[in-house]
């Protein structure tokens, strides 16, 4: 069956067989919206002796790719398409499905290519693809599997390490390096122990730990035992004590944790000051939603494919986070509609969250409420686009509204899912935040349509009402006013993630503020008081995000760790996610250290989603179906748009960010 | 001359595609046939942009983005040139070179189907057995 490396399938049966016909059979997947260009496509590679699937569209290619996990070896992908950005694609299968992507435009600007680069593409192709193109494509297939395999023996989870000589990870960063290992492993292929190794190779290779609900929960609870701040991946896996999981595992889903949290924290900080208000409210819905979140969640986590938008979107739908993109999200109202909708994929992640967060829903509110800070606020105002991403969880109460909002996602899939992902950040419905209550029921409607006018907030989480949802843009200045400000602070840096995909569409109605407290909430209590203090505390961390203006708060810390990441991991896309996503662990974790006030952490957690995603789109290791990852993942689409926002912004350029972060991250790698 | 234009379209368009394929000897004159429908439609809704008062460079920089990967894909060269220039064009924000260009990639466009079309006729009525791509 598997001709190739078994990618999906039991190598073990056919690893020898395999071996001789490898890369023929390679399961191709092409999405490109030009039929010429399909066809033309999918007769090359059938030459080359390919098992070829067209799409000529990115939502029937997720589609396709979420039904059968493991039904493809490599998709190469159009960069523009009408549905949906090329690139934001490659972000989803990246963090979803951690699959090879090749990218391919007739655009052979340096600028695009680099993109590619960043957003973790393995390839790049210029229009028209030469069949010598297409023939090496398996190489991609091979190399990621290689690397994949080194990662979990890194873990030490793997004997069949030592078989592979694993250079190095530094090494693979290298592309000489992967090749060398290539060598190798290929070599072995050759070998009998090849197909041995092969196999547990694949068993390894596939270590994608599916971080469902409880498993999520049993991990935030080991955090929270630790503190935030002392929550190493080791003293995390002895407080889970779950069988057969491995350091390496917790340490990328901490990663995307921090990440996750930094983001919410500067959303949440705005939040608080809107949540304050809706915490009466939400309290309530918090308790709710909880439940329901859990609901969400635990089929989310079943479906394992939740997009970490999804995810997160969930969880900020649970927490009442008013993601909606379009309108005003209303926390309260957003949460009711988030659980209506059901996207329960895409919010899975979010409710997985906010699930955990909703235990402490109040908290997060009374802890927020002072934190955001003008500057917060203001930033948030430009985000507030970005805040769709956010997900603001705004009113636990919202936890209904966040099934809407989901289920809005989901209408505009791709723009939807790609909101999600940065929701869980940044409450999209920022703006939604000022008029919760109200609107759910019509916003949540509206939301639906946001979702689909726009990219997919997904987060839905505002059901603010219908006609703020579109006019967002603080049009409850009362409420609002709060979630201006912070939104906007905080989603800077998501929000110009966000506008980067689909939200910018959908987020016009500025929903600067307002959406995006709610999620923070849940989130806050876990930060409590980082986001606050990370905003002050980053003067003095190299985390550069001051620069940025909030670091936290927004963009600038996605953009510092992105920038960082991405150059330091750029390379290391290539090779292999468990490493990129470690490295940018590390650099997150770095950074987070610096930060080590709480809210650094915050910060530095919805750096590491935003790192990971951003540049390293690797696929930050296993994207965890599961509600947690979703979360952070959220992040990642406005990683890029984060990135570019805040350095436009700052006028940074990624090479003074990275300059800056690299000094932190080396030297606090807590990994 | 005609014919060697052709040929050499076909020639380019080969290099892509691997014609020889008994399963399906027709295959690059469909590729051919659905380049052009889908062309067709670019075509026209780069036309209609064009006629605006105000033009949106940057929509028909998107179409021509498209038009370009398609045309190219089959071997179009000397579309894709035109498409070239037609880009250029836009993002200097030249209207009167939009035009212009965009005539010269229309004619150019047309003259390539009509010898593509000959070409197809010609290798039909050589014999089942001569693929169309044949071309030499």
């Amino acid at each position: 069956m598997n001709l190739t490396n078994g990618k999906g399938s039991t190598s073990t049966v056919t690893s020898a067989a395999v071996s001789d016909q490898f890369p023929a059979g390679l399961r191709v997947l092409v999405v490109d919206d030009d039929p010429t260009c399909l066809m033309i496509l999918e007769k090359m590679l059938r030459t080359c002796l390919y098992e070829v699937t067209k799409c000529n569209r990115a939502e029937t290619a997720l589609t396709l790719l979420r039904e059968n996990k493991s039904g493809f070896d490599i998709v190469i992908s159009d960069v523009h398409m009408p549905d949906m950005d090329g690139f934001k694609l490659l972000e989803h299968i990246g963090l979803e499905m951690d699959l090879p992507v090749i990218m391919m435009s007739a655009d052979d600007g340096k600028s695009v290519v680099m993109k590619g680069v960043t957003h973790g593409a393995c390839d790049y192709l210029i229009k028209p693809v030469r069949i010598e193109a297409l023939r090496n494509i398996w190489q991609h297939v091979v190399r990621k599997r290689k690397n994949e395999w080194k990662d979990t023996e890194q873990s030490g989870s793997a004997e069949e390490g030592d078989r592979q000589p694993k250079a190095s990870d530094e090494a693979d960063y290298s592309s000489s390096a992967n090749e060398g290992s290539w060598r190798n492993s290929k070599k072995r292929r050759d070998e009998e122990d090849e197909a041995e190794e092969r196999d547990d190779t694949s068993t390894l290779k596939k270590p994608r730990v599916v971080w469902s609900v409880e498993l999520h929960q049993q991990f935030v609870a080991a955090v929270d035992q630790l503190g935030i701040d002392k929550a190493v991946p080791k003293k995390i896996l002895e407080l889970m004590n779950v069988p057969g999981l491995t350091r390496e595992n917790v340490a990328s889903h901490l990663q995307k944790y921090r990440l996750y949290l930094r983001r919410l924290s500067g959303v949440s900080q705005h939040q608080n000051n809107l949540n304050s208000s809706f915490l009466g409210s939400q309290e309530g819905t918090f308790g709710t939603m909880s439940s329901i979140n859990g609901i969400d969640l635990q089929t989310l986590a079943v479906a394992g494919q939740l997009p970490a938008q999804s995810l997160a979107t969930l969880q900020a739908a649970g927490l009442g986070r008013s993601t909606a993109k379009s309108g005003v999200p209303m926390p309260l109202m957003d949460q009711r509609n988030l659980f209506s909708f059901e996207n329960p994929r895409l919010r899975f992640g979010e409710g997985q969250q906010q699930h955990l967060s909703s235990s402490k829903p109040v908290n997060l509110l009374h802890g927020i409420p002072t934190n955001m800070e003008p500057k917060q606020l203001t930033n948030l105002h430009q985000s507030s686009q970005s805040l769709g991403g956010l997900n603001m969880r705004v009113n636990a109460s919202a936890t209904q509204g966040n099934p809407l909002l989901m289920q809005m996602a989901p209408s505009q899939p791709r723009g939807q899912m790609l909101s999600e992902n940065t929701g869980p950040r940044v409450p999209r419905l920022p703006s939604s935040l000022g008029q919760p209550t109200v609107s759910n029921g019509i916003s949540n409607g509206l939301l639906c349509r946001n979702g689909v006018a726009g990219n997919n907030r997904g987060t839905a989480y505002n059901p603010v009402p219908p006609s703020s949802l579109l006019n967002f843009p603080m049009n409850q200045p009362s409420e609002m006013s709060v979630n201006n400000s912070f939104p906007l602070g905080s989603t800077p840096g998501i929000s110009s993630i966000t506008t980067k995909g689909s939200f910018q569409e959908e987020v016009t109605s500025g929903i600067k503020g307002s959406g995006i407290f709610p999620s923070y909430d849940i989130f806050n209590e876990l930060h409590h008081h980082k986001s606050h203090d990370w905003d002050m505390t980053n003067p003095g961390l190299t985390y550069n995000a001051s620069q940025h203006a909030n670091p936290l708060q927004g963009g600038n810390i996605d953009v510092s760790p992105s920038v960082l990441v991405h150059q330091g991991f750029s390379s290391n896309q290539q090779t292999g996610q468990s490493r990129d996503a470690a490295l940018i662990g590390k650099a997150m974790f770095s950074v987070g250290e610096c930060l080590e006030q709480d809210n650094l952490q915050n910060t530095g957690q919805h750096l590491n989603p935003l790192l990971v995603d951003n540049t390293i789109r690797v696929k930050a290791e296993r994207i965890p179906d599961a509600s947690s990852q979703s979360n952070l993942f959220p992040e990642h689409y406005g990683q890029e748009d984060l990135m570019s926002a805040l350095l436009k912004q700052e006028g940074m350029g990624p090479a003074e960010i990275e300059y800056e972060l690299d000094g932190y991250s080396l030297d606090n790698i807590r990994v | 001359m005609d014919r060697n234009q052709s040929r050499r379209q076909v020639a380019a368009m080969k290099q892509c595609l691997f014609d020889q394929d008994d399963a399906n000897p027709n295959f690059v004159e469909e590729i051919v046939t659905l380049h052009y429908r889908d062309s067709s439609r670019l075509i026209s809704s780069i036309e209609q942009a064009l006629k605006e008062r105000n033009l949106d460079f940057n929509k028909l920089d998107t179409l021509m983005h498209q038009f370009k990967g398609s045309s190219s894909s089959i071997g179009a060269k000397k579309v894709k040139a035109e498409c070239n220039l037609f880009r250029e064009y836009c993002r200097e924000g030249n209207a009167e070179g939009c035009t212009r260009s965009f005539q010269q990639l229309k004619k150019e466009h047309g003259a390539l189907r009509k010898k593509l079309e000959a070409y197809f006729q010609l290798a039909r009525q050589a014999g089942p057995h001569e693929t169309a791509c044949r071309s030499k």
